[in-house]
């Protein structure tokens, strides 16, 4: 149908890449949830118009090499300490806009004495936390969030809460402390539950200028190669399994 | 009839093939190619180009922001 050939021209642009994205090919393994969540960031980052005034600090995980691939400041913190870097950023530089991403082993496991306090004291920070409910970098073993009966590397029969406790909510914890002002639980799954995770980083950006206090973004996301999945299927078991144990939608909002 | 019409350009280089695009399109648009790109993926193309309606649902799913949309309007 020659007569309908769209044109690829400016004015008829939808949707391309955002500048804040560098042009590194993400190491992420294909289909990664990370890689989402990076692109929103940055489209985020873009709207806003913040990209010369944002300060990223990147987690130990597979998100370490977060530097590479948006084009603002950074920070690297060592593992589960990005909290506490981020509040001496903020508070140094009290008009930038800071946030910190991290993944479930550097937030809720190694780091979950910095997440808790950084809550407690309200800093005007944002955190944006990926739940892939296990440790995708050093080879998919047990994470504090992996499900209950869930196989890693560490618990090959299962996660069995008599020997390894039970999966750990953050999300749930941390709405309970006074310094939180916005805490969510979203997805990137589906298109629709992308556009809504945008919306929630974008309210934790503007939480984060106006002094609120912390927000917390939880993104419940997958690790295929962790899962041993492909990426279609693990979004699918994702749906079925992980998002019943870590349902979505806003914790706290005020 | 006025009719909207979408076309995607596919960077087929930063393409990892996870299909997730694929899944996520709403007119099946896409597919994944039998050809594989520099790194040995099989990157997605326009399996059936009239369908598409420049929705955005690829572009906005795909992990590596390798899909740029375009949409006209046909009077």
């Amino acid at each position: 149908m020659a007569e309908f050939e769209v044109q690829k021209t400016q004015e008829n642009l939808v949707y391309s890449r955002t500048k804040v994205l560098t042009d590194n090919v993400m190491h992420y393994c294909p289909g990664c949830s990370h890689g989402t969540v990076h692109k929103l960031i940055a489209e985020v980052i873009d709207e806003m118009n913040m990209q010369d005034k944002t300060i990223g600090v990147s987690p130990v995980g597979c998100a370490v090499f977060a530097y590479n691939y948006l084009d603002i400041d950074w920070a690297e913190a060592a593992h589960g300490r990005a909290p506490a870097v981020a509040t001496a950023i903020k508070r140094l530089n009290p008009d930038k806009m800071v946030f910190t991403y991290q993944g479930d082993g550097d937030l809720a496991a190694i780091g979950t004495a910095e997440t808790i306090h950084i809550c407690n004291r309200g800093e005007n920070v944002a955190i944006f936390f990926v739940n892939n409910g296990i440790y995708g970098m050093t080879g998919g073993q047990m994470a504090p969030t992996t499900l209950i009966g869930m196989k890693t590397a560490t618990c090959p029969y299962g996660r069995d809460p008599k020997l390894h406790g039970f999966p750990y909510k953050i999300g749930n914890i941390v709405s309970q402390l006074e310094g939180t002002c916005y805490v969510t639980r979203q997805s990137v799954n589906t298109p629709a539950a992308v556009r809504k995770a945008k919306k929630a980083i974008r309210k934790a950006f503007e939480n984060s200028l106006a002094g609120k206090g912390v927000s917390f973004v939880e993104f419940v996301g997958t690790c295929n190669s962790g899962w041993k999945m492909d990426p279609v299927a693990a979004n699918k078991w994702m749906e079925e399994n992980m998002i019943p144990a870590y349902p979505l939608g806003d914790l706290k909002d005020i | 009839m006025a009719k909207i019409k979408g076309t995607v350009v596919i960077d087929t280089e930063h393409c990892k093939g996870c299909k997730v695009c694929v899944v996520s399109c709403p007119c099946g648009v896409l597919d994944l190619s039998s050809q594989v790109n520099g790194k040995g993926y099989n990157y997605c193309y326009m399996a059936n180009p009239d369908a598409c309606t420049g929705c955005a649902s690829c572009a906005i799913i795909c992990p590596d922001t390798c899909i740029t949309v375009y949409r006209q309007k046909f009077e």
